[in-house]
């Protein structure tokens, strides 16, 4: 049994007793990384002669510290600013940037509550991508079944939970790049409504959409996780001015009365019929826990795609133009002019999705195609959600699939976009809507591989999407299932 | 009927600042034009009397004090760039 099969809880009890040091879950983590690392290749950068200073720093503290995530090990998405530890963004663009100058602000709130950096996970260049193929590095693998890929965005963040690399780790999701690879890695991973956490440090991709978010084992450390990175940012023009609840204390385990909304748009024929029994499976249990679900529609569900793909690309092509070979970065040798530079600097630095996203976004903002395209999809994004409002008002949470199919294999769809897309179906309206979502394990394929239950609320409700996922974590032992990942783990 | 030509995946290119090869306007000319195509199902959607969505939070200007603070130092900032001289950011010529 590895240490990190504990709860936040039982390990915090463990080094307040003095049980086990913080130096001895450092060295589990990076003892674990050693052994299954070269096959998940869940890392980009390790931190170790740092951490494990600071888990001697830590030690010396134990028994009088009570930070809230006091010497547990956490992974950092590569898109995460982290001030002198390298930062790549998972993109040959920024392959030297070794010293980053400031840390993200969750970063410094993961400073503030005692936390380990172990290192910076692997992840789609730029967050554009949902298998981690697009890493310009080498493409992380599923834990539970290395043919096959993790997710992605934040599939190195979601592998190297599911793996026992790290105790939990933080991701981000513009289409559903926590909760698609938590869904495919077994593990538990939320993205925040919008605003609630800082993106202060988060290397942009599509400002109106990103979310930092926390992945775990389980609800509880999730929660754990969310209540120390949210919080208004004066660093981010956008971050909510709301106040930040004790999450935890919204677990009681009740959802007797809890009214659920089903939509059918996320049950339809694309959905695969064992993700489906999945689904009405833990729609039983709920039931059972004294719940009630009644079918609704999110009628423009299906157009959801293709506003994200408008939208989340202008918004990249604008965002990506700061990459240009001044500042930071790799730059092009021999170029005789700046604009030479320039160009060249970026075809050489961003891989082919990259590139495909920031044409996709110019083409919508230029002249004579940006009323047809780029606004055309932001009130599309309306009605995308109004739908949600609609439903939530009658509502306390919408529960459906958090993929229409398991995890599929290395080098299946990589080369067609459009299918890639598709994988989204079902986050990307969550993003639109600015609403928040969890993912949770709800079963097993008949291959092996983990099926999500993604579970949304209302707009700074993360209590009761919370509270409802951890009634079925409660009820059921998914949470448990561990993948046989180098014989070691039970 | 193609939505974008390979002349207009050249001059997109151009405006994002992406020099890309011959082979490669083919396969993004392909690409785009099956993305652009599989974008304007919206326009099955009759949107004439929505507002566009820009933002989901109902956020007006945002403002802050401005007081000036202590951030990076210049030095390392110059440190992080492929090239600079006398605190400047060094680039190739401007003017062709």
């Amino acid at each position: 049994m590895s240490l990190f099969d504990y709860t936040l809880k039982e390990l915090q009890e463990k080094l307040h007793n003095k049980e086990v040091s913080v130096t001895d879950l450092v060295e589990e983590s990076y003892q674990r990384i050693e052994a299954v690392d070269g096959e998940v290749k869940a890392f980009l950068t390790l931190n170790k002669e740092q951490a494990l200073k600071q888990a001697e720093e830590l030690d010396a503290a134990r028994g009088k510290e009570s930070a809230a995530l006091f010497g547990l090990p956490i992974g950092v998405k590569d898109n995460i600013v982290t001030k002198g530890l390298r930062t790549t963004c998972a993109s040959q663009f920024l392959d030297n940037f070794t010293d980053p100058l400031y840390d993200a602000t969750v970063v410094e709130k993961l400073a503030d509550a005692k936390s380990v950096t172990i290192g910076k996970l692997n992840m789609d260049e730029f967050a554009m991508g949902s298998s981690n193929e697009n890493s310009s590095y080498y493409a992380t693998r599923n834990p539970w079944n290395t043919d096959y890929v993790p997710g992605g965005s934040s599939g190195g963040s979601a592998a190297a939970v599911a793996a026992g690399e790290v105790f939990f780790s933080l991701g981000s999701d513009t289409g559903g790049s926590i909760r698609q690879p938590a869904a495919f890695c077994g593990v538990v991973g939320l993205k925040p409504t919008y605003g609630r956490v800082s993106r202060f440090g988060l290397v942009a991709f599509a400002s109106s959409l990103d979310q930092i978010g926390p992945i775990t084992r389980t609800v509880e450390d999730n929660a754990y996780l969310l209540e120390a990175i949210s919080g208004h940012d004066t660093m981010d023009a956008t971050s909510a001015d709301v106040d930040v609840p004790k999450f935890t204390e919204a677990l009681t385990g009740d959802v007797k009365g809890l009214k659920i909304a089903v939509p059918k748009e996320y049950l339809s024929e694309g959905v695969a019929p064992e993700v489906k029994e999945a689904v009405m499976s833990a729609l039983r249990k709920y039931e059972d826990l004294g719940a009630t679900w009644e079918e609704v529609s999110l009628p423009h569900s299906k157009y959801a795609v293709a506003t994200y793909y408008l939208l989340a690309s202008s918004e990249a092509s604008a965002n990506l133009a700061r990459f240009d070979g001044v500042r930071y970065g790799v730059r092009t040798q021999n170029a005789e002019t700046m604009l030479d530079m320039f160009k060249r600097s970026r075809s050489e630095g961003f891989g082919d999705e990259v590139k495909r996203r920031i044409m996709l976004g110019t083409f919508a903002l230029s002249s004579g195609y940006y009323d047809a395209y780029y606004k055309k999809a932001q009130q599309v994004r309306t009605l995308i959600k109004n739908d949600f409002e609609q439903v939530l008002e009658d509502y306390d949470v919408i529960i459906g699939p958090t993929t229409p199919t398991p995890a599929f294999k290395v080098g299946e769809i990589v080369d067609d976009p459009l299918t890639m897309y598709a994988n989204d179906i079902l986050t990307i309206p969550v993003n639109l809507a600015g609403v928040p979502g969890i993912s949770i394990p709800c079963g097993l394929s008949s291959d092996g591989l983990p099926i999500g239950l993604q579970i949304i609320g209302k707009h700074f409700d993360e209590n009761t999407v919370y509270r409802t996922a951890h009634a079925f974590e409660q009820a059921t032992d998914f949470h448990k299932q561990r993948p046989s990942l180098g014989g070691a783990q039970s | 009927m193609s939505r974008i030509s390979k002349e207009e995946v050249k001059h997109v290119a151009n405006l994002a600042r992406l020099a890309i090869s011959e082979e490669e306007a083919d396969m993004f000319t392909k690409q785009l034009d099956d993305i652009i195509t599989y974008a304007e199902q919206l326009n099955e959607l009759d949107t004439a009397d929505v507002e566009p969505t820009t933002h989901v939070l109902d956020l007006k200007n945002v403002m802050r004090k401005d007081e000036p603070r202590k951030w990076l130092e210049k030095e390392d900032v110059m440190n992080n760039a492929p090239d600079h001289k006398d605190g400047q950011f060094k680039v190739p010529s401007i003017l062709e």
